[in-house]
């Protein structure tokens, strides 16, 4: 019998096949080969592309290189948002590998946050923790956590270390059993089509009457458009770590399982493909 | 937490329980008629009936309550005719009891109660102390009375034999009426009190049952016990006043309430006096305010005065029952109880709903809160249309009543003794012949005859409530259908007219018709059903002819149940509901939703969880294996993004040193984990320490390590960590931690890294061999395929072995998967099929599976004195004397305050008392006599008797978590499942108990998927037992408690239980203690650590032809399905040190020498059981060139 700790490591060991493509009109003094690269879904960009700036690095001048940042078919990729998250939104459906561009000048400021250093994305990160927390404990775990509790956290996501990450990371997924969940469930619903960064609100796993509300209740509160009504056409395809959960698994099981690192559950609506 | 019930009787009189794992009051639909009273113990219930009598519930239990009578035949020889039954004149009855005094013939012998039926009829009894006699049972001697042996001899003048009957407790969860042998029956009850069974547990099943009678009378029933549910007579108890409600407690407490207001304390109630000598008075909390009611438990009494406000009485305990003080507590309350574990129940004044007392602990007596206790009842015939304003003059009113009359209580319940006894008959009887005559049309009445008492204690004023009511005037309109009726029932309330001076005659007629269904009932019923009859009766006039409850019944079916309403409560009873403030209850939310619904269905069953099986589980299962194909299968030769590094943990610890003189020094203490390619892991631990100034280090590779096992002692956290050559050293590394949450910490982590260092993970498989130290704690190790191989088998000591959450005395398993577990407590629990649990959290640990386990143990200290002959025996010894509280082995003190639980997870849950249950018996203050210490101590006291000693245990628990789940409710004591071959295909799997009393149980209904069965049958036995094992095509052999061994004859898949028992002797002059039966070979194990092989099994013969000895320093022995022996040895020399307890496996054993030739020795010591009946493998062949 498969078991609900397996679903953990599966989601963590997710990875997604990539070819970075050097942005054909970078300045470069050789032809930059395509680098191949499986990228862990629930990591950010710029911690696990250091290889691939050392290989394109190498066949560039100093002084051609600025800030580096993403793009797939046109669209900037947001660094802050994880990398499954990107790839579902963006290339799911696609032929694999992920092709995506990489840039060295004109940075979208626009589009695009900077992002100088790790520093940068380990208070990203740390901020969606407690963002996370404060909605679930009223950030009664994280505060109760010492410094080195942060950095281990921190340390498991970026050294790609499942067990120091869980070892930690268990606590914040506590919650008392009489109260049947945590207080509220931290979500964001990604939208393809829209222009709205995402969708965020207060929602709790369980029904002011006892009923443990599923992923369907949240959707149908949130965003009812996801939805498919009784004999209409399947417009949209609700994707979590790459997968359409049945819509009635429990919100809290969600919350638990399947969210990423940062805590938060990501959901990506996307059209359905029409090939 | 074992399945219990709460007891509560609402105010129709109808008696409803709840589950600690319900979420419903389930109505007692057997109850024949209403009910004012119960009083619960754990296997029974007690209730007084609206006819006044006492009636018993006892649970239907696996167990059957059986008695076993006995007669003596006694026979003379004489010359002419040989033995014959002609004696002398001189000599015994030819039928006696086992003295000879008493003339008891077979048909002499009757069934106490109809409560009782015959199991079978006389027969021979032909064993005779464990061994089976001859001739027909018979035992001779020189002459009556004298020592009877089996063997005949020269100058064998008499012999004797005893016929054996067996008579069995029927009425099982029915409520059976006590018959009344008495003609002179006291007076009607009117209150009743069951507890007391904390201070003897001999005879088993004990319990005081206290009771008043409506003159304010006290009776003690006599002769409680399991074996004698009913007792046997009523023992009046002399009391200062007229008490009108008593509450005894589980322990020595009782207590009583006067008339005036006063409460009596019982005193002098101890273990060989459950009635107590006197009884002492406790003012009511407040002196204008006289006391109502009374609820004692073990530490505490409660009470309720009579203007509802509730009492806690501080400082109540065995040696001062009558405690220090009162404290007025918040909430108004018509009642209270209390339950095990001295948790607190009540019924509120103003709502009448059952209140739980939340926060009580040991420590906190008074608990915190009251929180009403909100489940539905499983009521198609609900009542409580009321609202909640009438529900609240209801009560308000009653006990204005009782404030206002208590004066005159005197006059009137003088007038009641002289009417009550004739007006019980007479009323009965016609009325129910009314009922029966007017009322053709409606339900045939399921109430049996209740004649109208009015007077329950408090419930005395009902007589002036009803005529204050005047009910009547509408229902005497519509009450004129049959004259005939009003006659018989206006002569019955003339009979009512006496006993209530104060009532005008123009009550009782039309009381009579509007509801002459509701004679009987608590003060509220009366109130509350006259007001719902009087609409009724409006409205439906064609029910009018008779007004029954009957009709007031289909007038409330009509009104259907509603979410909103609120059931009335009478009386609750916790007495048999096991929950203490840990406890998760289900009761205070409504289960609206099916998930929470579910959630109760799952906790019930102990085999697979729904939620597991559950579509969207699988659905999130399936696609992930499907999303780990589509975007890594093919692109595996790709770079990872992070590359894999060390990780290192480090920490202080304490290290007990390798070399003399052993100490604990402070180390350093790290882990080194570090993936290799492949994703492989490993680590390395470092101990860091300083010897004379320098930096040294010891380490040891991760995947060497075959155990992480925590050590029992009482001041540091410690655990040690053996390899194969620590093993062989019989010399661990032995650690200590700053703290038990840092040790779990680190126990975690490195149980986790060897894991994941041998590719192991999930739960145990069915093959697994598991174990269990002297500390409880379980550990499993994956058997390799040459376990078992011959000649070269994989050495023992190289078995890797891993904790599994939990806490465990023993643990019994078979290849099918199945495996229960027996906790110190003789709990039976079943293994849920998950993993981790206690310290291991996180990953190490299913998130299913894993429930609350709690164990019970007692710690044992001694009290020792010497005698001299000025002050006989004191506590001053002589200076070459042990402690005067000490160990068992007298050489470490022990007093009541040093001595500590075992670990700091145990906490005390109870206080110092003394262990009468010794081994070599001891008098009546539990002191055990000897010539000096040490010596072999005895029960009485001889004139060479200089010392005595006594032992005072005290319980302490423990609470963790694992996969196991507690198969209620019969608390074992050893259990054994059919080992199978790996791929056999059975189906229902047999399995085999002792209960912890020493009878032998067969579990029926156990199949994988249903792997805790659905019931015990029990398997009669003339003597309790104390080991069993099951072997392959049902091999069944038990050890009795004598030593004997038995084998079990025709057990079959259609006769689970098989029929008869043969008995096999034991080893000359050794006493048996276990016996373990694999596929062919059967092992033995007896009281001097003697491993014995029974020889001569044929499947024509299978009870063997003779005990062949194997060896010895032998603990305990498990025979696999492969017929492989491995066993629990006593001493095992290392090279560095001696271990106690130790896993040894034979070598050599093979199916033409299936007794093996030598022993591998494996992990220890410590341990204490070992089971290896789940691994079937058969080793690869090997052929020797």
């Amino acid at each position: 019998m498969a078991d609900d700790k397996d679903v953990l490591r599966d989601v963590w060991f997710g990875r997604i096949p990539t070819c970075f493509t050097l942005n054909p009109d970078e300045i470069t003094e050789r032809e930059a080969e395509p680098y191949y690269l499986l990228l862990p879904r629930v990591s950010y960009l710029p911690l696990v592309t250091d290889k691939v700036k050392k290989h394109f690095h190498k066949v560039m001048k100093a002084e051609d290189v600025e800030e580096m940042w993403f793009e797939y078919e046109g669209t900037p990729l947001k660094w802050h948002y994880p990398i499954g998250v990107l790839f579902d939104l963006h290339a799911s459906n696609t032929v694999l590998p992920w092709s995506i561009t990489v840039h060295f000048k004109s940075f979208p400021d626009r589009d695009l946050l900077h992002c100088p250093s790790n520093s940068i994305i380990e208070a990203h990160f740390m901020s969606s923790i407690k963002e996370a927390d404060a909605l679930k404990h009223k950030s009664q775990v994280v505060n109760d956590m010492q410094k080195k509790d942060h950095k281990q956290l921190w340390m498991g996501l970026q050294n790609d270390k499942f067990d120091q990450f869980w070892a930690m990371n268990r606590k914040l997924m506590e919650y008392p059993t009489e109260e049947g969940g945590f207080r509220y469930i931290p979500f964001r619903i990604y939208q393809a089509l829209s222009e709205r960064l995402f969708i965020q609100k207060l929602f709790r796993p369980v029904s002011p009457e006892g009923n443990t509300h599923t992923l369907g209740d949240l959707l149908k509160e949130m965003y009812p458009d996801a939805l498919t009504n009784d004999g209409e056409q399947k417009r949209y395809q609700v994707l979590i770590h790459g997968i359409e959960p049945l819509l009635e698994t429990p919100l809290q099981w969600l919350s638990e399982h399947l969210s990423h690192p940062d805590n938060f559950l990501h959901i990506c609506a996307i059209p359905v493909p029409t090939d | 937490m074992p399945v219990s019930l709460l007891w509560a009787v609402d105010v129709f009189g109808r008696v409803y329980s709840l589950s600690t794992a319900g979420q419903l009051w389930e109505q007692c639909r057997d109850a024949q008629m209403e009910f004012k009273r119960v009083t619960a113990a754990q296997q029974c219930c007690w209730g007084i009936a609206c006819d006044n009598s006492i009636y018993l519930n006892v649970h239907a239990s696996d167990l059957p309550v059986r008695h076993q009578e006995d007669a003596y035949e006694n026979q003379r020889w004489n010359p002419v005719g040989g033995f014959s039954d002609r004696l002398l004149p001189s000599d015994r009855w030819q039928w006696s009891d086992v003295t000879g005094l008493q003339h008891q013939l077979l048909d002499g012998v009757q069934l106490p109660s109809s409560s009782w039926e015959w199991e079978g009829d006389w027969y021979v009894d032909e064993n005779f102390e464990g061994d089976p006699t001859e001739k027909g049972g018979w035992t001779y001697a020189m002459d009556f009375p004298a020592t009877y042996t089996k063997d005949k001899k020269w100058n064998s003048c008499v012999r004797r034999r005893r016929w054996l009957r067996y008579r069995r407790y029927k009425a099982m969860d029915t409520w059976a009426k006590i018959p009344s042998q008495q003609t002179t029956l006291p007076d009607p009850f009117s209150d009743i009190s069951c507890g007391g069974w904390e201070i003897n547990e001999e005879p088993r099943g004990r319990l005081s049952l206290w009771a008043v009678s409506l003159q304010g009378k006290v009776w003690f029933r006599e002769g409680i016990c399991h074996h004698n549910p009913e007792g046997s007579s009523w023992e009046e108890v002399d009391v200062p006043g007229e008490v009108v409600q008593i509450s005894c407690g589980p322990g020595d407490l009782v207590w009583a309430v006067l008339w005036e207001g006063q409460l009596i304390v019982r005193e002098g109630v101890s273990r060989d006096c459950p009635k107590g000598t006197s009884w002492a008075v406790v003012e009511s909390p407040n002196p204008e305010v006289g006391a109502t009611h009374i609820a004692v438990g073990v530490n505490v009494a409660w009470a309720v005065t009579k203007d509802n406000k509730v009492w806690f009485r501080r400082g109540v305990n065995s040696h001062n029952p009558r405690g220090s003080g009162w404290i007025s507590m918040v909430g108004e309350m018509i009642m209270i109880n209390i339950g095990l574990n001295d948790q607190v129940w009540a019924i509120g004044c103003e709502d009448r709903a059952v209140y739980f007392r939340q926060g009580v602990t040991s420590s906190e007596l008074s608990g915190k809160t009251w929180k009403a206790i909100s489940v539905p009842r499983d009521g198609e015939r609900s009542h409580s249309s009321a609202s909640a304003n009438s529900i609240q003059s209801a009560g308000c009113f009653f006990f204005g009543e009782v404030r206002d009359q208590s004066g005159g209580s005197d006059v009137e319940s003088d007038v009641e003794k002289g009417s009550a006894d004739g007006a019980f008959g007479l009323m009965a009887a016609p009325e129910s012949s009314a009922d029966a005559a007017t009322n053709p049309s409606s339900d045939p009445p399921v109430e049996a005859p209740k004649p109208r008492i009015p007077k329950v204690t408090s419930d005395s004023f009902i007589s002036e409530l009803v005529s204050d009511q005047e009910p009547g005037k509408t229902s005497r309109d519509v009450g004129s259908a049959g004259p005939a009726v009003l006659e018989e029932e206006e002569a019955v309330s003339g009979e009512g007219d006496v006993k209530i001076p104060s009532a005008g005659a123009g009550r009782s007629p039309s009381q009579r018709a509007g509801a002459p269904d509701l004679q009987w009932s608590n003060v509220d019923l009366e109130e509350m059903q006259a007001r719902h009859v009087q609409p009724a009766a409006g409205q439906d006039a064609s029910d009018s002819c008779s007004l029954s409850s009957v009709a007031t019944y289909t007038l409330a079916m009509e009104d259907p149940y509603g979410a909103d309403e609120h059931p009335l409560w009478a009386w609750v009873s916790g007495g048999g509901c096991s929950v203490d403030s840990h406890t998760q209850l289900n009761w205070f939310i409504c289960p609206l939703n099916t998930s929470s619904l579910h959630q109760s269905v799952q906790s019930l069953s102990l085999s697979m969880t729904p939620t597991q099986t559950a579509a969207w589980r699988k659905q999130i299962f399936e696609q992930l294996s499907e999303r780990s194909k589509r975007e890594l299968d093919n692109f595996k030769h790709y770079e990872q993004a992070v590359e894999q590094s060390v990780w290192v943990k480090k920490g202080a610890m304490q290290w007990w040193r390798d070399w003399k003189p052993h100490k604990w020094a402070d180390v350093h203490f790290a882990l080194e984990q570090f993936s290799g390619p492949e994703g492989y892991k490993d680590g390395i631990l470092f101990i860091y320490y300083s010897h004379h100034e320098e930096k040294k280090y010891l380490h040891a590779f991760i995947n060497e390590v075959t155990i992480l096992v925590p050590v029992l002692n009482d001041s540091k956290h410690t655990f040690a960590i053996y390899t194969p050559e620590r093993t062989k050293q019989r010399w661990p590394f032995r650690l200590a931690a700053a703290t038990e949450l840092e040790m779990h910490d680190w126990l975690a982590l490195l149980s986790a890294s060897c894991c994941d260092a041998r590719g192991i993970h999930g739960p145990p498989t069915k093959q697994a061999i598991w174990s269990i130290t002297c500390k409880g704690d379980i550990f499993v190790s994956e058997p390799a395929p040459a376990l078992e191989a011959a000649p070269y088998p994989t050495p023992c000591d190289q078995m890797f072995w891993r904790q599994v959450g939990g806490h465990l005395r023993l643990v019994e398993c078979n290849s099918l998967g199945i495996a229960w577990g027996i906790g110190y407590d003789h709990t039976a629990w079943l293994y849920t099929g998950g993993y981790g649990g206690g310290f291991f959290q996180g990953l190490s640990s299913s998130t299913d599976n894993i429930y609350t386990q709690t164990d019970v143990k007692s710690v044992y200290i001694y009290e020792n004195q010497r005698w001299n002959p000025v002050t006989g025996y004191t506590s001053r010894g002589l200076p070459t004397d042990r402690f005067m509280w000490s160990d068992a082995s007298g050489l470490h003190e022990r007093t009541k305050t040093s001595a500590k639980p075992p670990s700091t997870q145990w906490t005390w849950v109870s206080d110092w008392a003394v262990d009468y249950s010794v081994s070599g018996g001891a008098d009546k203050e539990g002191w055990q006599y000897a010539a000096d210490f040490p010596a072999s101590y005895h029960s009485y006291k001889t004139m060479k008797d200089f010392v005595r000693r006594r032992r005072w245990a005290r319980k302490c628990k423990l609470t963790t978590t694992g996969p196991w789940q507690e198969i209620p409710p019969i608390p074992l004591s050893d259990v054994t499942i059919l080992p199978c071959p790996s791929n056999s295909s059975v189906d229902t799997v047999p399995v085999w108990a002792i209960s912890s009393k020493g009878d032998v149980l067969c579990r029926l209904g156990v199949t994988t998927l249903t792997p805790a069965g659905s019931s015990w049958l029990h398997v009669g036995t003339d003597q309790p037992f104390k080991s069993i094992s099951i072997g392959a095509a049902g091999q069944v052999w038990a050890v009795a408690r004598d030593g004997s061994a038995f084998y079990r004859g025709s057990v079959s898949a259609q006769n689970p239980a098989g029929d008869c028992w043969y008995h096999i002797p034991s080893p000359a002059k050794q006493k048996l203690k276990q016996v373990c039966v694999g596929r062919t070979s059967i092992y033995s194990v007896d009281e001097n650590g003697n491993l014995w092989y029974r020889q001569g099994v044929a499947p024509s013969y299978p009870q063997g032809s003779s005990w062949e000895h194997i060896s010895n320093n032998v603990r305990k022995v498990s025979v696999g399905p492969l017929d492989q022996v491995w066993i629990i040895a006593d001493k095992v020399q290392g090279s560095h040190s001696l271990s106690c307890g130790t896993v040894c496996h034979r070598l050599g054993v093979h199916p033409f020498e299936p007794k093996g030739q030598s022993w591998d020795y494996g992990i220890g010591g410590g341990w204490e059981h070992i089971t290896v009946r789940g691994n079937s493998m058969e080793p690869p062949r090997v052929f020797l060139p």
